[in-house]
């Protein structure tokens, strides 16, 4: 269900890791949890965000939902093609519906995050399944 | 922990992987398939609500019209047998009690069928029971009923392979004591989502039954179970209130555009005074739609900002799926609050433009 490759937050972000730049995007759980979403606020390119800070939002039909920033480091991109389809985050939540790429500043913080595994059973004891 | 309240139904959403959600204090479903996938049925097709979490009260008696017209804003004199009615009951200082619909369903002696908001029921009806100069007796019966909204523009057909009641001679805002799926029922044609559309009452221990054969009905028709995510997005496009938003103790009809529902020349009622004298003096804040113009999604009770001051609040806001828009309803000084005025709603701490328009937004073309 969670791609191995990826590293998880308790606040159901990810991000993928490829040298020195992170993927970062929302889990299918939390995507879920939101129901449709149809607007998303992302930092510009070129912003420094820091881990476990607020660095955008998304809403849904019902509600708004912060996004932290599971890294530290520079945006370098940001997925322009969700400023139109939102609803790539309830289709891909861990692929096409990627948020921002970052540049990480403090490599090492990818240790503290969850794996799959651990993310998934953190999830099954948040909702009691 | 308190426990929420269910409806007959509970089970059967649960059953049907429906997500529920805590609506003043009622475990409801918010969703079945999603919200936006649910507006567009009732737009385009048919939906299926369970809102039996709605209230009921009954009063019946010789002097029920005249109770009935004292509590309420609205010309109950004026109610046909069968007919229903928007109307509101008011404190004296004129702020609502709630907004309900009054059904007239029986005449000498006469006998008045109340639909009003779920968390209102207990103190809608200690309102109404307190007036005590009337020959009329007054009762809480919500636990008898079952009540079931199938709103679109193939509501009709849906309905119609469960009834015999020719469902074509019923007009808008009327009622018939018939049968759905050969339980008794009340069906009226009303609704609160800008569609056509039916909700009918019926007895809770059928509730499974006929929520069942409903959807099996609307099958051929696309029909898809909705919860009260839909409702909202479907009422706000067509620009009704909601109890806690856009109408509430400290806000008068008149201030949310509920002229019409006032009939001051009815005689006495529950709140008249203190309209007269709003109206003598004319409203200082006013309801208004509005849609954004910047980048942004306005939600309930948003600050808005007019010449660089606060001067308002979003009583509802979020996107509209029939529209593509993000719009909402607010309230503004009354002299700002017509349409095209340039407004500023405080986004997360961002003054985002957005521009006033007429209600609804959206209105049925058939």
């Amino acid at each position: 269900m969670y791609p191995q490759d990826l590293h998880y937050t308790k606040q159901h972000e990810w991000v993928r890791v490829s040298d020195d730049v992170g993927a970062v995007g929302i889990t299918d759980y939390a995507q879920q949890e939101l129901g449709d979403i149809v607007y998303v606020d992302l930092p510009r390119v070129g912003a420094k965000v820091e881990q476990g800070k607020v660095m955008g939002s998304v809403e849904s039909v019902k509600a708004v939902s912060d996004i932290y920033s599971p890294v530290s480091g520079e945006v370098i991109e940001i997925n322009d093609a969700l400023a139109t389809a939102p609803e790539k985050l309830n289709e891909s939540p861990h692929g096409d519906g990627w948020l921002v790429k970052i540049r990480l500043s403090v490599p090492a913080e990818i240790q503290g995050l969850l794996s799959a595994a651990d993310y998934e059973k953190y999830v099954a004891e948040e909702t009691g399944h | 922990m308190t426990s929420l309240k269910t409806t007959a139904l509970h089970a059967m959403h649960r059953r049907m992987g429906a997500k529920m959600v805590d609506f003043g204090g009622w475990d409801m479903p918010l969703q079945y398939s999603g919200i936006l996938e649910e507006h567009r049925a009732v737009r385009s097709a048919v939906g299926l609500f369970d809102v039996s979490h709605m209230g009921e009260i009954e009063i019946q008696g010789p002097e029920a019209g005249a109770l009935t017209d004292f509590v309420t804003t609205n010309a109950v004199a004026r109610l046909k047998l069968r007919q229903a009615q928007y109307s509101a009951l008011l404190y004296e200082h004129g702020g609502f009690v709630d907004d309900i619909l009054v059904h007239k369903y029986r005449v000498r002696p006469d006998g008045y069928f109340l639909c009003v908001n779920a968390a209102n029921q207990e103190k809608d009806y200690e309102h109404i029971a307190n007036v005590r100069r009337f020959q009329a007796a007054v009762e809480l019966v919500s636990d008898r009923y079952t009540q079931l909204a199938i709103q679109g523009p193939r509501a009709k057909d849906t309905l119609q392979w469960l009834t015999a009641l020719p469902l074509s001679v019923l007009p808008y805002y009327q009622f018939l004591d018939d049968k759905v799926a050969e339980i008794p029922a009340r069906i009226a044609r009303t609704g609160y989502t800008g569609e056509d559309g039916f909700e009918i009452y019926f007895a809770p221990e059928h509730s499974e039954r006929v929520w069942t054969d409903i959807l099996d009905a609307g099958q051929q028709y696309g029909i898809k179970p909705c919860g009260l995510g839909a409702r909202n997005t479907l009422r706000l496009e067509a620009g009704m209130a909601l109890y806690g938003h856009e109408i509430h103790s400290t806000i008068t009809p008149f201030e949310a555009a509920l002229d019409w529902i006032v009939k001051l020349e009815k005689g006495e009622f529950i709140g008249r005074a203190a309209l007269v004298r709003q109206k003598e003096q004319g409203v200082t804040r006013k309801l208004i739609g509005f849609e954004m113009t910047g980048r942004g999604i306005g939600r309930d009770d948003y600050e808005i900002f007019l010449d660089g001051s606060p001067a308002g609040w979003v009583s509802s806001g979020g996107p509209s799926p029939t529209l593509n828009k993000n719009i909402g309803m607010c309230y503004l000084p009354s002299d700002r609050a017509k349409p095209g005025q340039r407004i500023q709603i405080i986004i997360r701490n961002q003054a985002v433009d957005a521009v006033t328009v007429p209600v609804p937004f959206y209105k049925r073309a058939y």
